[in-house]
């Protein structure tokens, strides 16, 4: 896929060592989460469905890098990575999965609504394109209180066809909100290739409509996504106004586990896996810089497989919701008695 | 008590609000320099600014999700939907993110969001500018629906929606928007879920909201004249729904007619007749009524528009005919 390339200032390159390991450790981290997941869908213990973000942890680990706690994000259907990344708990993720009591969302959200306020993740969202306008009214709230509080909208190549993409990234552009619109280009909208039902090459393309900043960068390449969001991140906070990040992947699993995947080959999907896994390239590169080794990299992997193994056991652990449960948290009671009075 | 107009109790509501609580916040179309379509905000941008009275494009998905996520962080928005009509336009935003994202995410948030807009007809507004749609969102779980019908309950019912911590819409009239009432000049607010008997009477109950009540009011006047004492319960708020009131006039009267101007199929009033057949059918002496819009959209026409919706004389019929007279 040629695009063309944007050179942002190399702020990688200031990182520490520790922060370099970091974002080796996010996309491992996301990885063993969601490739466990992956078995325990398979084997009935996740019931609903659940869609995975193996191949892409690059971008969620690469934008989130630049983002504090107190900055947002609105995340997707496939949101496990966003999650983790902008720093959610593995333990009650799984126990959400597993429609636990001590899940993020107590057994009600499940995989498509995983949630964590007190970290600036404002939920992963069921419907394609739901979060754009959240986004900006998150953007709008940090603008409105004068922070330099930044959202990060993610969503993918399919949801750029939705119509709230085109009054999200308007009204963004209008406000100059500090919204960055991170596009996982990860060319399939279920089953339908993006070159099928997209009218332009490059979804970066349609920021020009909107008077607004785009770039496109190799989604798989967490140095260049870090720095490409770093860029952007920064101009947003300094009130520059929001942008658009499209960030090129692929998606190695299926729409959901177990979809047949009628509509590609096997062998497509395992020459970007091996060509173009973002783990295999990141780590590699850290290798021949000396930042890490086998011996390191293998601990780090079992490390992440052991956290995702105390997090299902935790779930496994978990009380299940009682039936009358089924009837809290619709509705806040606290404050809505107003007597009818004349002071 | 000063005699002011639904619209002037709809801007002191608002504005009200806004000195009491900095975090309360206005957007939608053409609310700012403008006032509003229906002109409830003038003054409001000259008064607390264009931070806090924002104007919008012409973007109801993006007002709705973004008053949203202001929400979730704290501010209490009060974004206009300019007719009720165009809620169509960012229907998911309502009915899968506002209504949904207390419930899904167990809590974690407060939605003290309000979506004011307005219905119904006799303007001439013709099929998409004079819906009356409150079933839609009766139907969905995690909303409110305010409706009133005078200034009185206007002002009231909006300041306690922009107080309250759950996202509700609250369905304005545009026939009422000139109509005069009392409303006392101290601060007051009015519980949601609270009915209010505008007339009380003993032979029969009319459940009725919006302007509505106004027919229902003036037929209870003319059948006064013959000897019938009609209640006249005007519902206010349709979620939460005042069962207690309904089903105490219902036992008292035993007859009932339902009155709305949203079209009769599977309008909220056919869940007030399943409401009283399972809780107060005993009570029943005679089939319930109802008066209701016909089953077309809005004509243009004022001659055809006026048949489309129930009138006092409609509501009168009903009576009679639930009194078998």
């Amino acid at each position: 896929m040629p695009f063309q390339k944007k050179e942002f200032p190399d702020k990688f390159a200031a990182l520490s060592k520790e922060d370099k390991v970091g974002l080796l450790r996010t996309m491992v981290r996301i990885r063993a989460f969601e490739s466990r997941v992956e078995e325990l869908f398979l084997n009935r213990r996740i019931p609903g469905f659940v869609h995975l973000y193996i191949g892409e942890e690059a971008i969620a680990s690469g934008v989130m890098a630049n983002l504090s706690k107190n900055d947002w994000i609105t995340s997707t259907h496939r949101g496990h990575g966003h999650a983790i990344a902008k720093g959610a708990q593995i333990h009650r993720m799984m126990a959400e999965l597993f429609g636990k009591t001590t899940g993020y969302c107590k057994g009600k959200g499940g995989s498509m609504h995983i949630a964590d306020f007190s970290v600036g993740m404002l939920g992963a969202n069921g419907v394609v394109g739901g979060g754009y306008n959240i986004a900006v009214g998150a953007g709008m709230s940090s603008m409105i209180k004068k922070t330099d509080q930044v959202a990060v909208c993610f969503f993918g190549d399919g949801a750029s066809n939705r119509g709230t993409f085109h009054e999200a990234m308007n009204i963004a552009s209008v406000w100059k909100l500090p919204v960055i619109f991170v596009n996982e280009n990860n060319q399939w909208a279920s089953t339908t290739p993006t070159s099928f039902a997209t009218s332009v090459a490059r979804i970066a393309d349609r920021a020009k409509g909107y008077g607004m900043e785009g770039y496109t960068v190799d989604g798989n390449n967490v140095i260049e996504v870090y720095n490409a969001a770093a860029a952007l991140v920064e101009a947003a906070r300094k009130g520059k106004g929001p942008a658009l990040l499209e960030c090129l992947t692929y998606r190695i699993k299926g729409h959901y586990v177990g979809d047949p995947e009628k509509y590609r080959t096997k062998e497509e999907v395992q020459k970007h896996f091996t060509e173009n896994d973002p783990i295999i390239r990141y780590a590699d590169w850290m290798k021949g810089k000396g930042l890490i080794d086998d011996a390191a990299l293998a601990t780090m992997k079992a490390e992440a497989e052991k956290e995702v193994a105390d997090g299902e056991k935790f779930a496994e652990d978990s009380p299940l919701p009682e039936k009358e449960d089924a009837y809290n948290d619709l509705f806040s009671f606290s404050p809505s008695e107003f007597p009818e009075v004349v002071k | 008590m000063a005699i002011i107009t639904y619209r002037d109790a709809i801007r002191d509501a608002l504005k009200e609000e806004m000195a009491r609580d900095e975090q309360v916040y206005l957007l939608g179309e053409d609310i700012a320099q403008f006032g509003g379509s229906y002109k409830t905000c003038v003054g409001l941008f000259e008064q607390f600014g264009k931070e806090r009275v924002r104007n919008t494009p012409l973007s109801e998905m993006a007002v709705v999700g973004c008053a949203l996520g202001s929400a979730m962080l704290g501010k209490r928005p009060v974004a206009e939907i300019m007719y009720v009509d165009f809620t169509a336009c960012c229907m998911s935003q309502i009915v899968n993110e506002v209504a949904k994202t207390r419930y899904m995410y167990a809590g974690q948030v407060e939605i003290p969001m309000v979506i004011r807009t307005q219905g119904g007809a006799g303007r001439a507004s013709a099929a998409q500018h004079a819906q009356s749609l409150e079933a839609w969102f009766t139907h969905v779980p995690g909303l409110y629906v305010v409706m009133p019908s005078t200034p009185y309950d206007v002002k009231g019912l909006l300041k306690t929606a922009i107080r309250d911590n759950n996202p509700i819409l609250f369905i304005e009239h545009k026939l009422l928007y000139n109509s005069k009432g009392e409303v006392p000049e101290q601060e007051y607010t009015i519980p949601l879920g609270k009915a209010d008997i505008k007339r009380p009477g003993k032979d029969v109950t009319i459940l009725t909201w919006s302007r509505c009540v106004e027919f229902s009011l003036g037929a209870a006047k003319e059948l006064e004249k013959e000897g019938i004492d009609v209640e006249v319960v005007d519902l206010r708020s349709l979620k939460p729904l005042d069962e207690e009131t309904i089903l105490s006039s219902v036992e008292k009267t035993g007859h009932v007619v339902v009155v709305h101007e949203a079209v009769k199929n599977s309008g909220f009033g056919a869940e007030l007749v399943a409401l009283i057949n399972e809780k107060a059918f005993d009570s029943l002496d005679a089939p319930i009524q109802r008066v209701a819009g016909e089953e077309v959209p809005m004509p243009f026409n004022p001659r055809l528009e006026a048949m489309a919706i129930p009138d006092s004389k409609k509501v009168a019929n009903a009576v009679k005919k639930v009194l078998s007279l």
